[in-house]
């Protein structure tokens, strides 16, 4: 059913619709509006057989997640931020488990200084922590990547995030196509646990290992991984038949045919560059797309395939590793090694700074002939940084850097931000 | 391997003989083969060890209240190590350690999860205790402790409080006694061992969230530890006993002297044994010959500093003001002694 709905509705409704066991949730922007409108579905009795549990933090969020997991219960929480960093020693325990919990990340920026927009810092800084990470390009997927992801997990017995825009999604009005439960009831199937806590088959979760087996089930995890590179395109196949849309994968290409110069990103930002795209293509220009869907595990050789024929690549990506440069672009640069491509780091978009197709255009032409840096950040205010700088040689008490940043940048030109 | 192990019986002592003077009913359980010997032999805890004998008894009890219809979680720990050292468990019941500060919370999960399935007509009534050390319970894993009494959630959360972080070394945590050494409170400079403070005394803090029951007790006095435990079962919503677990490695004590040692906390009123309900005080064990807090901190290796060639005088008698004022507010004295 097509409807127009706040992105973190479309969210709520979706998880519903896969009849989830328990959730569990603390508020944070901008992911609470998700598990508002799940909480009210429970309360108001539309959504049966649900415990809908207030925790009192994210770490707990996710240890209720953990129990309720490996109790045999379909399980879902919400997180983004600051809120997945607070719960990071239950998130790897949840993986090292093999539990599949399925968790929103509403992607958004890790302080200090601190900031309430849209990047992918958090999720990012998660990418070695044993889950499978899905990035959604607009609402309609995220939705979709939900439904997908609960059959994911529970197949290979592993947690999926699913990531989406902090925002820029969770808050944006768009159409989306509502699957009916039939529908999901016909993809999904009741779970059925790998382990489970059962009085009439006693098992022992979670015990120590020595370096006599550590290894040995570290690297299972790694084997998941590699049976959800498999599983992940066939899962979208699957959806295909059943709701008759493309949704998920592990890359997607636009208009790379003949591309000289592809752009590789995750999340929204790839509709504003698909339309940028466009329009240098009509200027002449040979340049195309390739969205990651799939960031854990991630698509090496898919990725590979599809710069085959380009002479150069663009990795424009909202995080920023510190002190070398970009998350997704160390991760592409794996994947082309040997290939004899010239590859370019745009870290852009922190803490919500807009992407605009004037800023992306111009870049993309820098890119065509070659001339970027190797790392670059886009729309940088150099004057402010540079100045900044200078203070700091100049004296030792320079006070909060962020604080006087500000004050360089000034109330109005903040806002246009 | 879904039927139990029984106990192999193979203790004779003081408990048996006195068993014989009793009713059959109210014999202990140890000497019973029919006991479901939860934690089973052949784990790896210390000899003479307090935690273990106090699971033993709790978790026993909790699966013979019931029918064994028990799961547990238990925080990382002493515990947990020595009864899971991989491919190997003691644990006869379905059992889940995650982390050590998060315990509570993943027994919330379990409990949401049986409740779901059980509306679902997918599943039992199976009841779930949470367990940890103190270290796991009052330091690291408080947070989700209290925002499970808070939702009062369906869980019985036991707390072995052997008075610090004894699986890795010694450390102090919340629940180390005033002037007490270990590694991070050593007996140096002018206020040795651990610094007096306001305590932290959790049972008191579990009443204050009203939940429908809070207990104390020790390894000294088990018959009391498994009534406890049995009442807990009988109850739902979020229910907590904090027990009292001598550990001789970080006390300082013989291992023989594990039972003698809780016996002495308890007399001395170092450690009050109480029961509450809905936050209010409902009975304690007696005192019934008081003892002076010497008694207790004396062979204790981990006050040694306390005696000697000058004894602290002063700090023994600020911890005996602590022992009164225990028994003031619980009322620990029996009329006898009184």
């Amino acid at each position: 059913m097509l409807k127009q709905c706040e992105g973190s509705h479309a969210v709520a409704e979706a998880v519903a619709l896969c009849r989830p066991e328990v959730i569990c949730a603390y508020p944070i922007s901008p992911q609470t509006h998700i598990v508002e409108g799940i909480g009210e579905m429970v309360k108001s009795g539309e959504l049966k057989d649900c415990e809908f549990i207030n925790v009192e933090s994210e770490f707990a969020a996710m240890s209720v997640a953990i129990g309720s997991s490996a109790a045999g219960a379909r399980t879902y929480t919400a997180t983004a931020s600051q809120g997945l960093l607070y719960m990071v020693e239950a998130v790897y325990n949840a993986s090292g488990l093999g539990l599949p919990i399925v968790m929103t990340v509403a992607n958004r920026a890790i302080g200090a200084p601190i900031n309430i927009w849209n990047d992918h810092s958090d999720s990012l800084s998660q990418r070695d922590c044993g889950w499978v990470q899905l990035f959604a390009e607009t609402n309609q997927e995220a939705l979709d990547l939900h439904i997908q992801a609960f059959k994911l997990a529970e197949e290979i017995s592993l947690p999926v995030m699913v990531c989406m825009d902090g925002f820029i999604l969770t808050h944006a009005y768009e159409r989306v196509d509502m699957p009916t439960q039939e529908q999901v009831d016909a993809f999904l199937p009741p779970y059925e646990p790998r382990q489970v806590l059962d009085v009439n088959e006693p098992v022992s979760i979670g015990a120590m290992v020595g370096p006599e087996a550590f290894m040995e089930v570290r690297y299972l995890a790694h084997a998941k991984q590699m049976q959800a590179l498999e599983r992940i395109p066939q899962l979208a196949a699957e959806f295909k038949s059943v709701f008759g849309r493309e949704s998920g994968g592990l890359i997607r290409s636009y208009r790379t045919e003949d591309a000289e110069t592809i752009v590789i990103a995750m999340g929204s930002v790839l509709g504003t560059i698909k339309d940028t795209v466009d329009e240098m293509r009509e200027a002449g220009h040979k340049i195309g797309v390739l969205g990651i869907t799939s960031f854990r595990p991630f698509p090496l050789v898919e990725v590979a395939a599809a710069l085959k024929h380009c002479k150069r690549f663009v990795v424009l990506e909202k995080s920023l590793a510190v002190g070398i440069g970009g998350i997704v672009a160390t991760n592409v640069r794996m994947a082309v090694t040997g290939m004899g491509l010239k590859g370019y780091t745009v870290v852009a978009g922190l803490g919500g700074r807009a992407i605009t197709m004037k800023s992306l255009t111009g870049l993309f032409e820098k890119a065509g002939r070659d001339e970027l840096d190797p790392v670059n950040f886009l729309d940088l205010d150099w004057k402010v940084v540079n100045k900044q700088l200078e203070r700091e040689r100049e004296k030792r008490r320079t006070g909060p850097a962020a604080e006087a940043m500000l004050r360089d940048v000034g109330a109005v030109a903040a806002r246009n931000y | 391997m879904s039927a139990l192990q029984t106990v192999k019986f193979y203790q004779t002592g003081t408990f048996t003989v006195g068993n014989r003077l009793l009713a059959p009913e109210e014999r202990s359980v140890q000497a019973n083969m029919q006991r479901t010997n939860s934690l089973n032999s052949g784990h790896r805890a210390c000899q003479g060890c307090g935690e273990a004998l106090g699971a033993r008894y709790a978790i026993d009890a909790a699966m013979n209240a019931t029918n064994r219809q028990l799961i547990a979680a238990n925080a990382t720990g002493c515990l947990e190590v020595f009864s899971t050292p991989y491919p190997e468990t003691s644990w006869q019941i379905p059992w889940i350690h995650s982390l050590f500060g998060n315990t509570a919370a993943v027994a919330t999960g379990i409990a949401a999860a049986i409740k779901v399935k059980k509306q679902k007509g997918q599943g039992q009534d199976v009841c779930v205790v949470a367990q940890g050390g103190d270290g796991g319970t009052t330091d690291i894993g408080f947070g989700c402790l209290s925002g499970m009494f808070e939702r009062n959630d369906d869980v019985l959360y036991i707390c072995y409080d052997n008075g610090g972080y004894m699986n890795t070394g010694v450390q102090r945590s919340s629940a180390t006694p005033s002037a007490a050494r270990t590694a991070t409170t050593m007996p140096l400079g002018p206020e040795p061992g651990n610094p007096f403070g306001q305590g932290k005394f959790v049972p008191a803090i579990a009443m204050a969230h009203e939940i429908p029951y809070v207990a104390t007790a020790t390894v000294a006095d088990l018959r009391d530890l498994e009534n406890k435990v049995t009442k807990a079962m009988s109850l739902r919503g979020a229910r907590y006993i904090h027990i009292l677990v001598p550990c001789p490695l970080g006390w300082g004590t013989a291992s023989h002297d594990t039972i003698r040692m809780a016996r002495l906390a308890k007399e001395t009123g170092i450690f009050p044994v109480f029961e509450a309900e809905h936050g209010e005080l409902k009975s304690a064990l007696a005192i019934r010959r008081p003892l002076p807090v010497e008694e207790y901190l004396r062979p204790q290796k981990r006050f040694a500093h306390l005696f000697g060639k000058n004894p602290a005088v002063e700090t023994i008698a600020r911890i005996q003001a602590q022992a009164d004022k225990n028994i003031r507010r619980y009322g620990l004295l029996s009329k006898e002694a009184a």
